[in-house]
């Protein structure tokens, strides 16, 4: 009897330890268990994990250990006699109630630490998370910032021809920022096809269903960089889209804040001032063209151009891309084909990316039209062809009078 | 005409239908006999199931290593598509469809199946839906490449053409399976020998009796999903689209609400194959039989109240999480129950560990592992760190891979020597049990660990701390994946020649279908047999 005992508690010790002391490592290459994060839910949710790991461990040594006893000394080349009792209501009744009374010492902590986890109220941040494939957009809404956050792992790394950094898909251009020690709300969203917003240090995921928002929260409790991935198929680039989070302090954030929003401004200005668009060489146009198709593009036209018809229509020799006049080509990139997978870039490429791609897509993959396109055509097709979406007062309107 | 000779003569072969290959065709195409369909059947998965094992590998040696190496992503959406649809469909639907063909009558006491031209019709509408299916991969813009479980709107607006062929397919597929489950309710109400009553039936045969109703209910729900795809795909519909007032959840909800019942179809058969085979090598009776068959009417019934929990991250609200929080957990109490009556039944018997045995073993442990880590996944706000994980792939692989196909590979072998009168070879099956069983959990077992530090399911390439264990895993899988021609060389070997075994194959053998010769006669029981007691 003590035997058993002692084997229980080193077996519990055992695998308690295995789990508790890897969970703090960063980027551990052998994590075993959850994140602990740093959130108050986060932290809820890996006790819950661990409790119910706890729960099953003692269920699977009971059962499993009297199995595995009978499978020793029940033999029959022991010379074990089959014994002729197969049925007891009694004990039966014990099974139905012992388990039901576990899952109700389950079901407390779980259900409290979701009506926590489900709690939005009284946020003092409010942040608009947006899945688009294969990329993240986000609007602080207080702050009047907006920005995409792509992948920015080099494709030559993913096409093992260079050292795959530490980071590894799990980098972004833009991370988002957000203040440590306040209530942040989540809503998210998404343009096309289902995303899930998933930061497993901030005990979050959430899935970004178009046409309908949902909400989730944090309170980032340490300084730090936290990463995730999207977690719901959602098509070629699936794998490809990262968040990373990165808690700063609050004057920090502040400081953040007013910068962004400086540059912010700058890029508007830069993108609709005619006067200030940079002419480019040709070689400059292409090696950036060059290095953007691949990295948004090529998901679906493919690297060379060839597209996956009827789904992504070729590039290589179509109407579009060889055709006349070239706005057409621009204004595709500009404002996207609605009803197609072909989606708005007017807020995530500058006028000099829209020129560089527009000419890689003319003069790569023998479509040779030789032409070159500057920013300054960009920037005049924004200012001519892109109209802000009015406010309509409906009481202004005859009908609502 | 004396009766006899009627019966003599269509004692151990179906009319003849001519000679040559014409006559083989005919033969097979034509029969309405249980076994030769049961037979078809069979074939067919094990055929699948190389089909579709072939996909998981191609799928493991992409993430053998980080970086873009074989399959372009595209491609590898089409593998975890097809190795879902074709594994769930055409392998384990139909390994038990194919298994309650041959044992059903034979277990009740019955001559056929209740429904022999249906019975045929259901199996050969399958090869053909299945070669629709496949043959979407080689369709322009390719196959389907948004997951099984399809969910709108990548698999309407943002799919490929061929969606619509795999629709077709998934509507012939549920064809077959409506008049399969006729066929097996039919039967299994009105073909028992007399004194064969409802609770003397074999444990296999009641948990398919459930399945096969579970399958009626939810086939349609499926069929109406997919046709509401179809519509929006081309009707101009807006069922999965907010733009036009729909929702895409909706699709969620009406394929989980069959598709969380489809994981029971998939595992009560299971069950029952397991309830069969450690009574037989335990020499001692099923304990708490009539127990078993609550448990199993219990968690058919739950089933249906439970789906959304494959959803609990979509934002649905905190009732309805709560709801089906509490519902999912009920399910482990009727599964436990099952588990303890195994244990149960295996305490102070006389076993021994002949394959089917091995497999039914492995079986009760690792599909317990399987329902632990399911019990972690109904605690919404774990599984809100769970959901779309590895955490998720290991555990219901767990259930489906060490649980449902372990209990095919114990039936098979259970059985075999009773279908073909041939014993397997025994060291042979030993070899397949134990490569299977250890490279199974080193394959499965540290999915768990790459969900919990981060890895989503359905990506082509990670991040560099998941490297170690993704290599381990792929390992295992290969091991497993080839582990498993042992068993199709075994099995096949088996058919053609071996050793002769006689009615009653196994020591502590009980039930109708060990009265028979091995192999049983054409048409099982011609004359209804006594029930003595059964169990």
């Amino acid at each position: 009897m003590l035997k058993i005992g002692l084997i229980k508690k080193a077996f519990l010790v055992f695998f308690c330890s295995m789990f508790i002391n890897l969970a703090f490592a960063q980027a551990d290459n052998w994590q075993l268990n959850m994140f602990k994060g740093v959130t108050p839910v986060s932290r809820d949710i890996y006790h819950l994990h661990m409790i119910a790991m706890l729960v099953c461990a003692i269920i699977g040594i009971v059962v499993f250990g009297i199995m595995i006893y009978s499978l020793i000394y029940h033999r029959k080349s022991k010379g074990h006699k089959a014994a002729h009792f197969h049925d007891n209501t009694r004990l039966e009744i014990v099974w139905t109630i012992i388990p039901f009374l576990i899952l109700l010492g389950l079901a407390f902590p779980a259900t409290r630490t979701l009506i926590k986890a489900d709690n939005t109220e009284r946020a003092e941040v409010t942040i608009k998370v947006v899945g688009s494939q294969w990329k993240w957009e986000y609007f602080y809404l207080d702050e009047g910032i907006h920005f995409y956050s792509n992948l920015s792992t080099p494709f030559k790394a993913i096409e093992n021809k260079v050292q795959k950094g530490e980071n590894y898909l799990l980098e972004v251009d833009n991370e988002i920022v957000l203040p440590t020690h306040k209530k942040i709300r989540f809503l998210v969203t998404a343009n096309d096809v289902i995303h899930s917003w998933w930061v497993p240090e901030l005990g979050i995921k959430r899935d970004a269903i178009p046409g309908f928002m949902h909400e989730s929260w944090a309170r980032i409790e340490k300084e730090g960089v936290y990463r995730g991935q999207c977690t719901e198929l959602c098509g070629i680039g699936h794998g490809y889209m990262p968040i990373v989070v990165r808690a700063v302090s609050e004057e920090d954030f502040k400081v953040w804040v007013k910068a962004q929003r400086e540059k912010q401004e700058q890029w508007n200005n830069l993108q609709t001032d005619l006067s200030k668009q940079r002419q480019m060489t040709r070689h400059e146009l292409m090696s950036l063209g060059k290095k953007r198709y691949r990295e948004v593009c090529a998901f679906c036209h493919r690297e060379d151009g060839t597209g996956l018809p009827p789904m992504y229509p070729a590039l290589k020799g179509s109407s579009v891309a060889v055709g006349y006049p070239i706005s057409r080509h621009s204004l595709m990139i500009l404002n996207g084909s609605p009803g197609s997978a072909m989606q708005s870039y007017q807020y995530m490429f500058s006028n000099e990316e829209i020129a560089a791609i527009v000419t890689y897509e003319r003069n790569a993959w023998e479509n040779n039209t030789n032409d070159l396109v500057q920013p300054i055509d960009i920037a005049k097709l924004r200012v001519t062809n892109i109209h802000q979406p009015k406010l309509v007062k409906k009481s202004k309107l005859g009908g609502l009078k | 005409m004396n009766p006899d000779i009627t019966i003599d003569t269509h004692l151990d072969h179906g009319p003849e239908q001519g000679k040559g290959f014409i006559g083989f065709v005919k033969r097979w195409l034509y029969t309405t006999n249980h076994k030769d369909i049961g037979t078809l059947y069979l074939l067919l998965a094990l055929l699948n199931f190389f089909v579709a094992g072939g996909m998981a590998l191609l799928i493991r040696l992409e993430l053998f290593q980080p970086g873009h190496r074989f399959l372009d992503p595209n491609t590898y959406n089409q593998m975890t598509t097809m190795h879902g649809l074709i594994m769930l469909f055409g392998v384990i639907m139909p390994a038990f469809t194919g298994m309650a063909n041959w044992q059903i009558p034979m277990m009740i006491g019955a001559p056929d199946m209740a429904l022999p031209r249906l019975n045929n019709w259901s199996f050969w509408i399958l090869p053909f839906a299945f070669l629709l299916l496949m043959s979407t991969m080689f369709h322009a813009g390719g196959g389907p490449n948004f997951g099984w479980t399809m969910y709108a709107p990548l698999s309407t607006k943002f799919a490929p053409p061929s969606t619509d062929f795999m629709i077709f397919s998934v509507h012939m597929m549920g064809i077959s399976s409506i008049m399969g489950s006729i066929n097996i309710i039919a039967t299994i109400l009105n073909m028992r020998a007399p004194g064969m009553t409802m609770m003397k039936l074999p444990m296999f045969v009641w948990t398919w009796l459930v399945t096969a109703f579970l399958l009626i209910a939810i086939m349609p729900v499926l069929a109406g999903a997919v046709t509401m795809m179809l519509a929006d795909r081309h009707f101009g519909t807006s069922f999965f689209e907010a733009a036009g007032g729909g929702d895409p959840i909706l699709f969620q909800h009406l394929f989980w609400f069959f598709g969380h019942p489809e994981v029971y179809v998939l595992v009560l058969p299971a069950f029952g194959v397991i309830s069969e085979v450690i009574p037989t090598f335990s020499r001692k009776k099923l304990f708490g039989y009539n127990f078993m068959v609550y448990a199993t009417l219990c968690i058919a019934i739950l089933s249906f109240i439970v789906w959304a929990h494959h959803m609990f991250t979509t934002g649905i609200p905190l009732g309805a999480e709560l709801f089906f929080m509490y519902a999912t957990m009920l399910i482990s109490v009727p599964t436990g129950i099952k588990v303890f009556n195994w244990v149960s039944t295996m305490f102070r018997g006389a076993m021994t560990f002949e394959t089917p045995m091995l497999f039914a073993v492995a079986f009760v442990f690792m599909f317990t592992f399987g329902g632990f880590t399911g019990l972690m996944l109904s605690l919404v706000p774990a599984d809100y760190q769970y959901q779309d994980t590895y955490f998720v792939v290991g555990h219901f692989h767990y259930v489906l891979v060490p649980g449902v196909v372990f209990s095919l590979m114990a039936g098979t072998y259970y059985w075999l020597p009773k279908w073909t009168g041939h014993m397997y070879n025994e060291a042979l099956g030993k070899i397949h049990f134990w490569l299977s069983a250890i490279s199974v959990n080193v394959l499965f077992f540290p999915m768990h660990f790459l969900g919990l530090a981060g890895m989503p399911r359905r990506i082509p390439d990670y991040a560099l701390q998941f490297t170690n264990f993704n290599v381990i895993v792929s390992i295992g899988a290969f091991i497993f994946g080839f582990s498993q021609l042992l068993f199709a060389w075994n099995v096949i070997r088996t058919i053609r020649a071996g050793q002769k075994v006689d009615g009653k194959v196994w020591e502590g053998s009980h039930g109708l279908e060990w009265t028979l010769s091995s192999p049983p006669p054409y048409h099982s029981f011609t004359v209804p047999p006594t029930i003595h007691s059964i169990q």
